[in-house]
């Protein structure tokens, strides 16, 4: 007990200690705040990629596809398992405005616009047919034209006016007009064997589409660059639509309580069935390149990079607390020196050494424990206004945090998550109790005649 | 009570060996009031320290009750420290961030567990606050070290010194520090305690206040010479 007592007077009475403590608040704050922020992004990007792709892909990296989809959908469908799939068209290109001869390079995806909106979220990144997902091809002014949904910021890049503007903050402007310009898209159609279907005739499948929806999925680089077109016009544009029909890839919902890794593993476990029931038909060999993957898999080469950012964070803030350890250590150091009296006091009264040793230690977590707590209940105020005071910083100064002109990030995230908090004031303990570790044991072990010696008074 | 047979010490200062005691032998009974006198350098806290268990000799025997020191235990040596003996030092040695009661009662509330302080922190207070009544402190309880003249912090070193009910005192100096009026106040004290039958040895260097011990034991150059 006389140790809490003792503890807790060393605490409030020496204002040093006022400097640990706040030291370890800083450190506290900065930890909360930026691992809140990037963990945020770090999981809204993870998010955002999930809902781009549903849960598992059955796909093939080649442009040429894969035959025999239609009995591979019918199955996957049929699975307990699985709540949705749906077949998609993957190719590139050259997509040119009506107005203008010059056309960019840009990914296509042909797609089901009702079974890939139950399979992913596809659906709510529509801005005019979030609600009618069904009538997500058909253009708004006149819905028998044929209709291609456009990443967010495709319009831009292909310099229509009338194309959603980002805002400051990180939204769209819609024009009240709608835009009734067409783009014209022009693929080169391959063979089952990769070669190009029409080379000896020099020509290209092009096929013209009104825009009917814009997509915003948050992710930059799907915004920037993928044309949603209907199923049967990019399977033919594609090349696909001979009498064995082609798709790239299956995006796969599974149902709610299935878990990602078994149902990836059970979606395998069909797919090596349905290649040996297919091994003699014509064309199997397409089978050959079709893989499985976790959306985790299939957007690795995005969210690793993402994911590379986060470590390097935690290393530097690792690097934080140990700089927190030798502040902790030196204070206590202080106070040490300045309390050897007391230890020689106590000691006299007949208190262990390895009393002693509590007692700083004591006193070092309670220094942990309380600047924790102070930098993380600052840090938590300082998140839920975090976007205010990023506005108010950028109507008064222009400053932001991300250009949100330039990066795919809304408001900036500030969800403090409990095991984020948790591991912060752990962490933070542990830190003062390494730090006064080393003084707490040479106090431990001061010898009381020499501290008690009038000559050391 | 205590006794010593043929206690050496000596101390190292930089390359020289310096002997501070050099083969003390010294009984104290139950009940007396013993003081050791010596020039300064002579040896008497040193050997002070080592009847109350603070340091050890380099050689020789310290018996408590007729149990050997150098066979203590550390628990055991932290027990004896805490419920045998009682320390009284020249400069007092209060924590400053505690309150007078609070230094008082320390000794009892190092002893405790927080269970068991907890189960006897009435009594505990009780009775610091009956030595510091007895001491002519009751007014001071609550004030800090710091707002005490000398004499007082004193007198909370020697409440604090007889808390756990010792049975023998140590002084090293009692009244070093004080003016001859606040230290004779002390040695009033320290003389009603040995009437009621605290054992008390204390060391000093000042022969008019050795007087005021029932026996007087002559230190010089670490040899006891009178008796």
């Amino acid at each position: 007990m006389y140790k809490i007592l003792i503890a807790t007077r060393y605490l409030i009475r020496r204002h040093i200690t006022y400097f640990a403590v706040l030291a370890v608040a800083l450190c506290a704050f900065i930890v909360l705040v930026v691992m809140t922020v990037l963990t945020g992004l770090v999981s809204d990007f993870k998010l955002k990629n999930h809902l781009f792709t549903g849960d598992c892909v059955v796909g093939t990296k080649t442009l040429v596809g894969f035959t025999y989809y239609e009995d591979l959908n019918r199955i996957l469908e049929q699975a307990d398992f699985i709540e949705s799939a749906s077949a998609v068209i993957q190719s590139y290109a050259l997509v040119s405005p009506n107005w203008t001869e010059q056309g960019l390079g840009l990914e296509i995806m042909g797609i089901d616009p009702v079974r890939h909106s139950m399979a992913t979220g596809f659906g709510e990144t529509l801005y005019y047919h979030k609600n009618n997902v069904s009538e997500a091809f058909e253009p708004v002014f006149k819905p028998d034209l044929l209709g291609c949904v456009l990443g967010v910021e495709v319009g831009n890049r292909l310099g229509n006016s009338l194309a959603p503007q980002r805002d400051p903050r990180g939204g769209y402007f819609y024009n009240d007009r709608f835009d009734e310009s067409s783009v014209s898209v022009s693929c080169v159609p391959l063979t089952a064997r990769g070669a190009p279907a029409k080379a000896d005739l020099g020509l290209i499948n092009t096929l013209n589409f009104y825009y009917s929806d814009y997509s915003h999925s948050g992710l930059a680089r799907v915004d920037g660059s993928l044309v949603y077109t209907p199923f049967d016009q990019a399977q033919w544009l594609c090349g696909m639509d001979g009498p064995l029909k082609r798709a790239n890839a299956i995006h796969i919902k599974f149902k709610p309580d299935v878990n990602l890794q078994t149902g990836c593993k059970k979606v395998a476990l069909l797919l090596e069935k349905f290649k040996q029931e297919k091994a003699d038909e014509e064309q199997a060999y397409l089978l050959d390149t079709v893989t499985v993957q976790s959306w985790k898999e299939y957007r690795r080469a995005h969210i690793a990079a993402m994911e590379k950012e986060q470590t390097m964070m935690t290393v530097l803030f690792g690097l934080v607390g140990i700089t927190t350890v030798f502040i902790i250590l030196v204070v206590f150091y202080m106070i040490i020196s300045h309390k050897s009296k007391d230890i020689g006091i106590l000691k006299s009264i007949g208190v262990s050494n390895a009393d002693i040793i509590t007692l700083f230690l004591g006193f070092a977590s309670s220094v942990g424990l309380i600047g924790a707590a102070i930098g993380a209940f600052g840090g938590w105020l300082f998140l839920r206004k975090i976007n205010q005071i990023e506005q108010w910083l950028f109507e008064h100064f222009g400053f932001q945090l991300w250009d949100r002109t330039i990066y795919a990030i809304g408001d900036i995230p500030n969800q403090v998550r409990f095991t984020v908090l948790a591991v912060i004031i752990l962490s933070a303990i542990v830190a003062c109790l390494a730090g006064a570790f080393i003084p707490s044991r040479q106090a431990a072990r001061l010898n009381p005649v020499e501290t008690l010696q009038v000559s050391q008074l | 009570m205590i006794r010593t047979e043929e206690i050496y010490k000596s101390y190292r200062m930089g390359a020289t060996k310096v002997k501070v005691l050099e083969g003390v032998n010294l009984t104290v009974e139950k009940g007396e009031f013993v003081a050791i006198i010596g020039a300064s350098g002579s040896g008497k806290s040193t050997l002070l320290h080592i009847l109350g268990a603070l340091d050890r000799p380099d050689k020789g025997v310290v018996k408590f009750e007729g149990r050997d020191l150098n066979s203590f235990s550390a628990g055991e040596l932290n027990r004896f420290r805490n419920k045998m003996v009682g320390f009284v030092f020249q400069f007092y040695h209060l924590l400053d961030e505690l309150s007078v009661l609070e230094n008082v009662y320390l000794p009892t509330m190092a002893s405790k567990s927080v269970a068991g302080w907890l189960a006897c922190r009435k009594q505990a207070k009780e009775r610091a606050k009956e030595l510091l009544a007895q001491l002519g402190l009751d007014e001071r309880a609550d004030h800090k070290p710091y707002q005490l003249s000398g004499g007082e912090r004193q007198r909370v070193a020697v409440g604090r010194a007889l808390m756990n009910e010792p049975e023998l005192l140590l002084a090293d100096e009692p009244t070093g520090n004080l003016d001859s009026v606040t230290g004779n106040g002390i040695l009033d004290v320290l003389e009603k305690l040995n009437k009621a039958g605290q054992t008390i040895i204390m060391v000093t260097h000042n022969e008019g206040i050795a007087k005021r011990a029932g026996r007087i034991i002559k230190l010089i150059d670490g040899k006891i010479c009178r008796t």
